[in-house]
């Protein structure tokens, strides 16, 4: 266990050390992933209130609603937002069940056009959150000196941290969208002829268009818990970073249902998202250096 | 006769004293030459040289914002110097940083534990890192078997005492079989028992062969421990060596304090056969003397020449500097130092040194007060 003899170094200086390429150890990429998501497991204080918020979009607001209208038949309120119907896109208004009360219609509507949309805020608000204490958590519990005197790449750490971001928001997607699809076939679908959640672009839209724009958000959020000095500076800044994003999202999934009514322009905002999001990720890494995961001042 | 010599600490050399060079036929773990670091227009280093002897305990000593913890940093690369060369295991850790990490164990002054986890999965966790891989159940039960947490394994880590919290992060340091150990102020927070414990455990752990370099500014940790000691300040390598040479560079050996209870009757030793120096101490006590001897088997002789000459003493005292005397002695010259280049008030952190005060009673003290009673 001695150490080899050691040859005079050098009299070089840091700023001129020739880089040398380092490998990319996906098995030690997947171990920070998953003890931060064991952690993320552990923590009953982040997740009871996300699952919280997710039954209240994906679950009790649509349910409540779509049954008070899908009882209450055709009233005079309800004829009145019937009538509004006409100011929708024609192609959307084509997609709209004919031969149905205007309960019935109306309740479609808003199952595919307002609710649907609206909900999909959660799962960017689920991930950005566990993205923007992921870095910065571990300086201020200073397990970041830990990880700084690993073997572990920045590399491998950051990518590992992105995925467990990523999975909450992911999970709540798939599995908020399933509630969610269930709950508006139940109380709508027998009324307009059949299941009819999630329409073809609403597939797209949770299956390629909404991950993208998670990673977007992401990429933008762990670069700066990398940068900040607290959880809570990380959470503020990422609101403000991420609120863009989720208006976006908001207004591509609805102007892409109401705008076309076919999958071909959710398809093409979802190739853009991906490029953008693969750009950022790809250089999202250099942000997180070990001595930002050391906190000390003024890093490089 | 040789000239009379001053000694003890208040009478430290102004000048200050050239470290032993590092042997160069012993295989070093760690090398730094010249090693700067600052943050931002903050220096935390400034032209460091440390040399770490591989198999032994090489302890950092200084105040606070000496730049120890830092140093460590910069060994498993965590930090890359400014300025100046690194060499672990003959390596650049900034090049090849993950051989490097892979071969240390580091306990920062902070345990670094996830509360959220268990002991188990935490050190499951550095268990994949270091490349243990997922069934590393053996070397984790080893581990907390040895710094005796195997029971509190599946509890919280949040739950954890602050004296089992280090014992976790030691299990976990030691759990890839690093060569080189890296402690941060390992003891910090623990009480004194608990302290004893993990100094002891530090020092099992180099009878494999491992090397240890440890930081602390507690002296009483240093002491008996280290092998090698590296006093820092700004940043700095003040001065480095084992106790032993550090200890003659400021005082000479062979230094007995003798105490007579009539006074003037120790002058007689003048002269003596065997006495090389002898010097009144001046502080206004009255009978009281130190003796350097050409060897200190001559004590004995020594003691009952004077007491057949009608001396009687009082205390008969080998001067036996400690640490704490020593890191202050080493403090105070490079103070003086400072002074007299003109940088006195240099901001570097350094805390004003305690007024010269006498060692506390060494362990060999030989006391005679209560047989001059008789």
């Amino acid at each position: 266990m001695t150490a080899p003899a050691i040859s005079p170094p050098p009299p070089a200086t840091a700023a001129i050390r020739p880089a040398r390429r380092r490998s990319f150890n996906r098995a030690r990429m997947f171990t920070v992933m998953r003890t931060d998501l064991r952690q993320l497991a552990e923590s009953k204080d982040f997740w009871i209130p996300m699952v919280i918020l997710g039954g209240f979009f994906f679950l009790i607001v649509p349910a409540i609603m779509l049954s008070i209208i899908t009882s209450i038949g055709s009233v005079d309120a309800v004829q009145q937002v019937a009538q509004a119907l006409d100011l929708l896109p024609q192609s959307a208004q084509q997609a709209v069940p004919q031969g149905v009360d205007s309960s019935a219609q109306v309740s479609y509507v808003l199952a595919v056009y307002m609710f649907a949309p609206i909900a999909v805020v959660v799962p960017l608000t689920i991930s950005t959150a566990v993205g923007a204490s992921t870095i910065v958590g571990e300086r201020e519990r200073g397990t970041g000196e830990f990880l700084a005197h690993s073997p572990a790449d920045v590399r491998e750490i950051y990518m590992g941290k992105l995925i467990a971001s990523l999975i909450p928001g992911y999970l709540t997607t798939i599995v908020g969208f399933g509630i969610y699809s269930l709950v508006v076939n139940l109380l709508v679908g027998r009324k307009v002829g059949g299941w009819f959640f999630p329409t073809a672009s609403w597939w797209l839209l949770i299956l390629w268009v909404l991950p993208p724009f998670m990673a977007i958000a992401l990429s933008l959020v762990l670069r700066l818990s990398a940068r900040v000095k607290s959880t809570a500076a990380a959470q503020q800044a990422s609101g403000l970073v991420t609120f863009p994003l989720i208006l976006i999202a908001y207004s591509q999934s609805t102007g892409t249902l109401l705008g076309s009514g076919t999958p071909v322009l959710a398809f093409v905002i979802g190739v853009v998202a991906w490029i953008i999001a693969v750009a950022l990720l790809a250089t999202g890494f250099r942000s997180l250096t070990r001595a930002r995961l050391l906190g000390v001042a003024n890093e490089q | 006769m040789t000239p009379p010599v001053t000694t003890t600490a208040t009478t430290a050399p102004s000048r200050h004293p050239a470290a032993p060079p590092p042997d160069p036929s012993t295989p070093m773990t760690v090398e730094m030459r010249g090693v700067g670091r600052s943050f931002g227009s903050v220096p935390a280093l400034a032209d460091l040289d440390l040399h770490v002897p591989s198999g032994r305990i090489t302890v950092l000593l200084g105040p606070n914002g000496a730049g120890k913890t830092t140093a460590i940093r910069m060994v498993t690369g965590a930090l890359t110097p400014d300025t100046g060369t690194v060499r672990v295991f003959g390596l650049d850790p900034d090049l090849d940083g993950e051989e490097v990490r892979r071969r240390c164990g580091v306990v920062s002054a902070k345990p670094a534990l996830y509360d959220r986890l268990s002991g188990r999965a935490n050190l499951q966790y550095a268990a994949e890192l270091y490349g243990l891989g997922r069934k590393a159940d053996r070397p984790i039960l080893d581990a907390a078997d040895r710094f005796g947490i195997v029971d509190a394994l599946d509890q919280q880590v949040g739950g954890y005492s602050t004296g089992m919290k280090t014992r976790l992060a030691l299990a976990r340091s030691v759990l890839h079989d690093p060569e080189l150990l890296l402690f941060d102020e390992p003891t910090s927070g623990l009480d004194p028992e608990s302290s004893h414990a993990v100094l002891e455990l530090i020092r099992e752990m180099t009878a494999g062969g491992r090397t240890v370099v440890m930081c602390t500014h507690l002296l009483i940790e240093a002491e008996g421990l280290a092998d090698r000691i590296v006093v820092l300040d700004a940043g700095t390598d003040l001065l480095a060596g084992t106790q032993g040479d550090l200890t003659r560079l400021y005082w000479p050996p062979n230094l007995v304090h003798l105490s007579a209870a009539n006074q003037g009757a120790l002058g007689c030793l003048k002269g003596w056969d065997g006495v090389l120096a002898f010097t009144p101490v001046a502080d206004g006590r009255p009978g009281v003397a130190e003796v350097q001897l050409d060897d200190l088997d001559r004590l004995p002789d020594l003691i009952a020449r004077l007491v057949s000459e009608g001396v009687r003493l009082t205390r008969v005292e080998p001067h036996d500097p400690t640490l704490e005397d020593l890191y202050f002695a080493v403090r105070r010259d490079h103070r003086e130092r400072l002074a007299a280049t003109g940088r006195g008030d240099h901001p570097d952190g350094l805390a004003p040194v305690p007024a010269p005060h006498r060692p506390p009673p060494p362990r060999n003290r030989l006391d005679l007060a209560g047989e001059d009673e008789r």
